[in-house]
């Protein structure tokens, strides 16, 4: 692979990813939001399989296969399930803010993370460093969505979304972090979205809804 | 033992008792055997504390390391844990008998008992900052479930609330772990090894500091939210009040401090790399606001467990305010407070679960003249409290006094003058409201207390533990003063 197409194709990642964290901001649909985490992941999984190859680097190809299989795959499937047999109204994400303020802030947070990327991008000059800010933006669209989203779901959807874009800053900027840690870190991520999805299914036997207005009783 | 054997244990002994309560039908044999592996941790926490006293550090080929600091945690994990394992035989008996929870649900308990302390164990232990994080998040994963083992309205409300909100507080420090990764290996550091803590600490000084800064603080924030600092401290009242007694006495007294020990490693990683100012304004900040809300929340508490919650919220706050001050005195005074708190929240928690199994509340106004009812518990609780609130013989009173002259040594006065009026307030809300509970007249057709033995055995030895601590002390005082030393301080 020539030094150019690398550069075109993880750019081109890069650009899928935050486009799927754009628009998981414009939907509210839980269950389009899901096929968006799917595209994200696999947009996510590219960027090392395509430095693997480069580099003739056989591991780093294998941790991009393993991610996608786990981010383009295991976890929108447990949504998906999880959604499954819920009335059309719980399938909706319940943002507090409307699309267009919240599409306003996104772009105000796509030109913060450039700026907080700054330091990193000057540091290495590479054509996937200068791509790392997009890692940057979607872990600050995720901590958005996290905090204005208010269904049991969309919250572990904000969750995966702020993950991915770690995640994305690694393979970036780094050739992701040691594998210990990334099998580690993935392990634990997978985890706490089954317990969340687990909590959800019992939130919703308990309360008949995955409404987080309905978590008030444990207050001062 | 060889060394890397010997590091192993506080990892490996509790997986080895989580492997036994999977398997094992008969209750007593994963019960006793939990109790083992704590003890078990517990004793490889000296071992390894008589090797590494003198400031060495010891470490296996790969994957953990032991300096004078990990020592002083394991001991903890280990004290702490071993009381929380015998009280948890009596919970889960008592749960069985009242029909509240299925032999089913009991082994869950068990297993994830002791995998929350092996994650523990490896948080303070790992020798890669990476496996550090891995660790921290492994210890909410393996406790979400024991948050919410009761299975009412409110245990799930808390779960979700500790789940989401230490789950966004701890990604964070992921993020500040990749970042720092990438400006290790910049500095010159080897991809495989970049994440080391002696690598990182060898290297801190050529780290890009406007890189090391976004790192540096994406961590204090994100393990400060495990460490119950402010401002992602929401969840802490919940989860520590609707946790079963045993489990908040390990939440409470050692998870707040385990995480606050990765605190420590960073701040002692952001003096070096960024000069003592980045840290110490963090820790001063978020310190000082941690007491206030703390205090605040305390005076007119209403419900035991939630006093005793945001209790240990006060004294993370009181840490905070001490590894600010960074001098020698302040650290070793911090560890010893983390030292005693542990044991003093394992009497008062594992005590506080005994009175709401009696009176099926919490509430303070339900509990009554405690100390006529019951002498026993009376007296461990009365302890306990006067232990909390800092009085001698109970060893937090040494702690917090070489906390005080260490924060003068570091010409914090203003903020130590804050500092004490805060602990004053909140100590003072807490004698109220614990003398209300003990000394007062029982209300008429209050339930008997019958304090078995496994509420009674670790609540004798804990407060035991406390007075030897705080009177003896014995090679204790040095082995804090060289974690310290080994934790950067001046």
């Amino acid at each position: 692979m020539s030094a150019h197409t690398y550069a075109t194709l993880v750019d081109l990642a890069a650009g899928a990813l935050l486009l799927s964290a754009v628009l998981v901001v414009w939907r509210r649909d839980l269950q389009a939001t899901a096929r968006l985490l799917a595209v994200q992941g696999a947009a996510l999984g590219a960027i090392p399989i395509l430095s693997g190859i480069r580099r003739g680097d056989v591991q780093l190809a294998v941790v991009g296969v393993a991610v996608v299989a786990l981010r383009a795959v295991v976890f929108p499937k447990l949504i998906a399930v999880r959604l499954r047999g819920e009335l059309a109204h719980e399938r909706e994400g319940a943002p507090l803010v409307n699309t267009t303020a919240s599409l306003l802030v996104t772009a105000t947070l796509v030109i913060v993370a450039y700026a907080l990327s700054r330091p990193l991008v000057r540091l290495d000059a590479s054509p996937a460093a200068r791509a790392a800010p997009v890692g940057y933006a979607l872990v600050l669209i995720g901590v958005f969505l996290l905090v204005t989203r208010r269904k049991a779901l969309s919250q572990v959807v904000a969750f995966l979304v702020l993950d991915n874009g770690i995640d994305a800053v690694a393979f970036l900027a780094t050739l992701g972090v040691p594998v210990v840690v990334e099998l580690g870190a993935s392990l634990d991520v997978l985890l706490a979205v089954v317990i969340l999805g687990v909590l959800a299914g019992r939130m919703h036997a308990k309360f008949g809804g995955t409404d987080l207005d309905e978590l008030r009783e444990l207050r001062e | 033992m060889s060394v890397s054997a010997l590091i192993a244990v506080p990892v490996g002994a509790p997986l080895v008792a989580a492997a036994v309560a999977l398997v094992s039908r008969r209750r007593s044999l994963s019960g006793w055997s939990g109790i083992a592996a704590s003890l078990a941790v517990l004793a490889a926490g000296i071992a390894i504390a008589a090797r590494v006293g003198s400031g060495h550090v010891v470490a296996d080929a790969h994957l953990l390391r032991a300096d004078a600091a990990a020592a002083v945690m394991v001991i903890v994990i280990g004290v702490v844990g071993a009381l929380a394992t015998f009280a948890g035989v009596g919970y889960l008996d008592a749960e069985l008998a009242d029909g509240a929870t299925t032999p089913a649900a009991a082994r869950q308990y068990e297993v994830l008992v002791q995998v929350f302390l092996a994650a523990m164990s490896l948080a303070v232990l790992a020798d890669n900052l990476g496996v550090v994080w891995v660790a921290v998040e492994a210890t909410t994963v393996a406790t979400a479930f024991l948050v919410g083992h009761r299975r009412t309205r409110q245990s799930l409300e808390a779960t979700w609330k500790y789940v989401v909100i230490c789950s966004l507080g701890i990604t964070l420090a992921f993020f500040g772990v990749v970042i720092l990764y990438f400006a290790s290996i910049h500095a010159g550091a080897s991809p495989t090894s970049a994440l080391d803590l002696d690598v990182l600490a060898s290297r801190a000084s050529h780290l890009d500091p406007a890189t090391a800064r976004l790192a540096v603080g994406l961590m204090l924030v994100g393990f400060g939210t495990k460490a119950g600092l402010v401002p992602f401290h929401t969840w802490l009242a919940d989860a520590h009040s609707q946790a079963p007694a045993p489990v908040s006495a390990l939440m409470s007294g050692v998870l707040l401090s385990v995480a606050f020990s990765v605190v420590l490693r960073v701040r002692a990683l952001a003096d070096s790399a960024l000069g003592p100012g980045f840290a110490r304004d963090w820790l001063l900040v978020t310190g000082l606001a941690t007491l206030l809300v703390a205090v605040s929340l305390l005076v007119a508490q209403r419900d035991l467990k939630r006093l005793l919650a945001y209790s240990s919220l006060e004294q993370m706050g009181l840490i905070a305010v001490a590894a600010a001050a960074g001098t020698r005195l302040a650290i070793a005074g911090l560890l010893l407070v983390v030292t005693a708190h542990g044991v003093v929240k394992a009497v008062l928690f594992i005590s506080a679960g005994e009175l709401q199994h009696v009176h099926g509340s919490s509430s303070i106004a339900d509990l009554t003249g405690i100390a006529a009812r019951s002498p026993l518990l009376g007296a461990a609780i009365g302890a306990g409290l006067l232990g909390l609130v800092g009085l001698p013989p109970f060893a937090l009173f040494g702690g917090e006094l070489a906390i005080a002259r260490g924060m003068a040594d570091a010409h914090l006065a203003p903020a130590l003058g804050v500092a004490l009026v805060l602990l004053v307030v909140g100590y003072a809300s807490i004698v109220n409201h614990g003398a209300a509970m003990l000394l007062g007249p029982a209300r008429a057709g209050s339930p008997a207390i019958a304090v078995t033995r496994p509420v009674a055995v670790p609540v004798v030895l804990g407060v035991a533990v406390l007075v030897v601590l705080g009177v003896v002390g014995g090679p204790y005082p040095h082995l804090l003063e060289t974690a310290a030393t080994v934790l950067g301080a001046r």
